[in-house]
């Protein structure tokens, strides 16, 4: 570094933590040495929040938060959607990032979870990450589903009835937080012009808080591994941990790798299958919404329908409550049911590879459940027959590998963990 | 602080009683923006009574007019329609409607004023989907062999009788709510006013 850069350098730093904090958290900051695939999806997650954003940005210019019908008797947000496509230069393009870059985020999401379950990520002295992970997946559900109103079309409409009616069998507060919801006595443009707020200045601002202190609190305790061992336990004399590299430029370099893998993925859907075959965007969703009718066949957006398989689940009312609020109570119970993932599993090793046959069935059986449930949350219900039958034993079985996991996890034989990681 | 430190007290308490002040002044500034997300007077407003003509409505057949927001249905219904309806108390979670909104004048096995005309919001009691028609009676209508006509919500699979009674064992709670509903004339329906004329 010449003299003169080196002394602008030293002049900011005497007035900012610049070169410490990018020692702190890339070029210091070491990571276990074998991360494997699994480890792409939490760098891949930040990208596509950037992508989100940036295309957020752009599509607000043109995009109108309004209900009300044009000239041409068609709602006028779902007439800008349309304007986006046809006529903004590039328009359909950015459109398609952002649809495609919801689905996408879900994807790397969910697969950075699994990541924690495979790993025991979650676990001491992780909980605060894991905990702060539960709540961006959370913001990111309100944030997914605030953004699905904005197009105002027929799944946007009924998918924000249906979901909102959910907050209605509260006992007690519930009619009056779905009109707080609301803003109306149906949802209406007052919906609309909230969720539109909600989803551009709210929630992303509460989404990036998140992301940062995940990241604060990740770099503060360390890295997990795939052999879930504490690398800081074996360090060498000038205190850097054997087994560690730092962040910088090892992992930046492999996740370019994860990155240019994704994007051919990502370029592939937006380009050539935007639409998802109509999962990513749904086909009831290019008609302009109609409060008199309701689509025949209305179902969640994909990375939903798990969730929504549990309410559905729900038929019998209990304790003089309606079935109703206890179906909202078992998708709740759905998600926020990971944040207790740290205290749950007694296991005495962290990671799968050291774990025993119990937990590894375990957690098949979950993936499992969790995919059966995703379809049949698409799936129109059958009253009872064997569609509803199975989501009701699927349903038992996702909490089961919740709820039972403090003995199954213990009695469990584990093999030995080793000193270190392997390669 | 160092236990030996001696700890102004006085001090302590304004620090505390500050603090409670400030807490105090943020809650009820609080209150306008939470205030603000109600419904607007605009939208308390909106709701005004609307009339519906039902003298081309063909036996059998149904409209839907827009009140408040909500569709409203009026469904013409035919002798046969009206048969199936004593038949069925068995296999309802409300046959009396003792839990279910409505008038008071449509608290009746038919439901309406008058039998011929059912006036009900087609607004799913459970989330508020709207639901189908399905008019057709037995295997025709997919609801099995026995279905004797009535309505199937396509969101959780809600079915209602011609009544627009819940049958038992389904996810909506109760009856598809009657709204207030008058006749100003033999054919002319007034939505959102009571009265039994």
């Amino acid at each position: 570094m010449t003299t003169k850069s080196q002394a602008l350098l030293n002049w900011v730093d005497e007035r900012f933590p610049l070169t410490s904090t990018w020692k702190a958290h890339l070029s210091e900051y070491y990571a276990p040495k074998n991360f494997n695939f699994w480890y792409f999806f939490g760098s891949l997650a930040l990208l596509v929040l950037v992508i989100q954003i940036v295309t957020g940005i752009f599509l607000v210019m043109h995009y109108k938060p309004d209900a009300s019908l044009n000239a041409a008797g068609v709602p006028v947000a779902f007439a800008a959607v349309e304007y986006i496509m046809r006529d903004v230069p590039g328009g359909w393009l950015i459109r398609y990032m952002h649809s495609t870059g919801a689905s996408a985020f879900f994807v790397v999401v969910y697969l950075h979870m699994f990541r924690g379950l495979l790993y025991g990520s979650y676990r001491k002295p992780r909980e605060l990450i894991w905990l702060f992970g539960v709540g961006i997946f959370l913001a990111l559900m309100a944030e997914a589903f605030m953004g699905y109103l904005l197009p105002w079309g027929q799944m946007s409409f009924w998918g924000a009835q249906v979901i909102v009616n959910l907050f209605s069998a509260i006992p007690v507060i519930g009619p009056d937080l779905a009109l707080v919801i609301r803003g109306d006595f149906v949802v209406s443009d007052a919906t609309l012009n909230r969720f539109f707020s909600f989803h551009v200045i709210a929630v992303p601002l509460v989404l990036i808080g998140l992301v940062l202190a995940h990241i604060v609190a990740l770099h503060e305790v360390g890295s997990n591994n795939p052999d879930g061992v504490e690398i800081k336990k074996k360090k060498d004399a000038n205190g850097i941990p054997l087994d560690g590299i730092p962040f910088h430029p090892y992992y930046t370099v492999k996740d370019i790798v994860g990155v240019v893998g994704f994007l051919i993925v990502f370029s592939a859907v937006m380009f050539f299958a935007p639409e998802g075959g109509g999962y990513f965007l749904e086909y009831n969703n290019f008609l302009p919404a109609d409060p008199l009718v309701t689509p025949p066949h209305i179902a969640p957006v994909w990375y939903f329908t798990p969730f929504y398989s549990l309410l559905r689940a729900v038929t019998y009312p209990l304790f003089g409550l309606d079935a109703k609020f206890w179906g909202v109570i078992a998708m709740g119970a759905g998600v926020v049911i990971f944040a207790f993932l740290p205290w749950l599993d007694r296991s005495p090793v962290k990671s799968i590879r050291y774990k025993g046959p119990i937990f590894k069935t375990a957690l098949v059986l979950f993936v499992i459940v969790f995919f059966i449930l995703g379809y049949l949350g698409v799936q129109p219900p059958d009253n009872g027959g064997i569609k509803d039958r199975t989501t009701q034993i699927c349903s038992v079985l996702y909490f089961a590998f919740f709820l039972l996991m403090p003995w199954y996890s213990k009695l469990d034989s584990c093999k030995p963990e080793p000193e270190r990681v392997t390669s | 602080m160092s236990v030996d430190e001696k700890m102004d007290g006085g001090r302590r308490q304004l620090l505390l009683a500050t603090s409670v002040a400030g807490g105090a002044a943020v809650a009820a500034t609080a209150v306008p923006f939470v205030a603000s997300l109600t419904p607007s007077e605009r939208a308390k407003a909106a709701g005004a009574p609307v009339e519906a003509d039902v003298s081309k409505l063909a036996p059998g057949e149904m409209m839907t007019v827009e009140w408040q927001g909500k569709p409203v249905w009026i469904l013409r219904r035919t002798e046969e329609m009206l048969a199936t309806l004593d038949k069925l108390d068995d296999q309802l979670a409300d046959p009396n409607s003792d839990k279910s909104i409505q008038p008071e004048y449509a608290k009746n096995p038919a439901r309406s004023i008058k039998p011929e005309f059912l006036v009900t919001i087609g607004i799913c009691t459970h989330l508020g989907c709207s639901p189908s028609q399905k008019f057709k009676i037995g295997a025709a209508s997919g609801l099995g062999d026995d279905w004797p006509g009535g309505f199937l919500c396509p969101c959780h699979g809600s079915t209602f009788d011609l009544a627009a009674r819940v049958y038992a064992g389904k996810p909506a709670p109760t009856n598809l709510d009657i709204p207030p509903h008058k006749y100003l004339a033999d054919t002319k329906i007034l939505i959102g006013e009571d009265g039994t004329a």
